[in-house]
């Protein structure tokens, strides 16, 4: 089983490497780029078919680990 | 005084580090690994260094926050040891839950190299009570990832129970945006736990112990923790 967890930074929290590739994609030019926010996506493999057990160690993975939930959200998927 | 420094892979301020307590000590910390389990018999201070844990992967501190000694750690603390973290290892230390907020990215976007005044915010705890009410102190800063951000509810606990330890300011112990390097909230350089027996500081008072580097403004606080 495959699942995908996707970290992002909370709205209102200033994101200095978002606004610099925010930047940079102004500086080549391309049109309508209005803002960027920069996250993390951890591509995980685990063991068994059960689901419900999979999301529930991805929960406290993220909790304990993979996102600093002061500043960051997460989503867990299951694909 | 029995200090133990912790020496994790990417840490690159544990000499300097051991430095500063041998010369306010007299005598050399015990250096311990990161996959230890146990501090050594009898500590009573804890430095987590300076560097870039593990290269700094995932988050500045995340992973060294996990070693098997920060359970140690986080005991010694639990008992009401003294645990320092400088720079990386304030990092460390708030990813570890053992101090709140978190440091984030420069507000700049740059990695700021440079001396910085700080001013002394609380002379009460065992760390900074070497330092004058206010007093302004000259501290050399080397980091890309020293923003302390914390939400408001925290924030407000932080302010009113006094754990800003050091504030950013100018040479006239002034605060104000100009003088903050990093766009901490509220220029906080340095904080403490609710029980003012953790500190964590961006700055490397360690760096300022000897005349000829630059200034001597670290010493009072490796000597309060000795004395």
């Amino acid at each position: 089983m495959k699942a995908r967890v996707t970290v992002t930074l909370k709205p209102g929290v200033l994101d200095p490497q978002g606004k610099a590739i925010e930047g940079a994609l102004r500086s080549l030019s391309l049109e309508g780029v209005k803002a960027v926010r920069q996250g993390k996506i951890f591509d995980i493999e685990i063991d068994g078919e059960d689901h419900n057990g999979a999301r529930a160690m991805l929960n406290d993975a993220c909790e304990r680990l993979l996102a600093n939930t002061i500043v960051e959200n997460y989503a867990i998927e299951i694909v | 005084m029995k200090a133990a420094v912790v020496l994790f892979p990417g840490s690159n301020r544990e000499g300097d580090a051991a430095r500063a307590l041998r010369q306010a000590t007299g005598r050399a910390p015990a250096m311990v690994w990161h996959a230890d389990h146990d501090l050594p018999a009898g500590t009573d201070v804890v430095v987590l260094p300076g560097g870039f844990s593990y290269g700094d992967y995932l988050r500045c501190g995340a992973i060294a926050a996990r070693a098997p000694i920060m359970r140690a750690v986080g005991r010694h603390a639990a008992r009401g040891g003294a645990v320092l973290g400088i720079c990386n290892g304030f990092q460390i230390l708030c990813e570890a839950g053992l101090l709140p907020g978190v440091l984030m990215r420069n507000a700049g976007q740059r990695f700021v190299c440079r001396m910085q005044h700080l001013r002394v915010e609380n002379v009460g705890a065992r760390f900074t009570r070497g330092y004058a009410p206010g007093q302004v102190v000259k501290f050399a800063i080397a980091h890309g990832e020293g923003n302390f951000e914390a939400d408001d509810e925290t924030l407000k606990a932080i302010e009113g129970n006094g754990q800003t330890a050091f504030r950013y300011c100018d040479a006239a112990g002034r605060i104000d945006e100009a003088a903050n390097p990093n766009g901490s909230e509220n220029a906080i350089a340095g904080v403490f736990n609710d029980r003012f027996n953790v500190l964590g500081l961006m700055p490397h008072p360690e760096n300022l112990i000897d005349p000829l580097a630059g200034g001597v403004d670290g010493r009072p606080l490796f000597e309060a923790l000795a004395a």
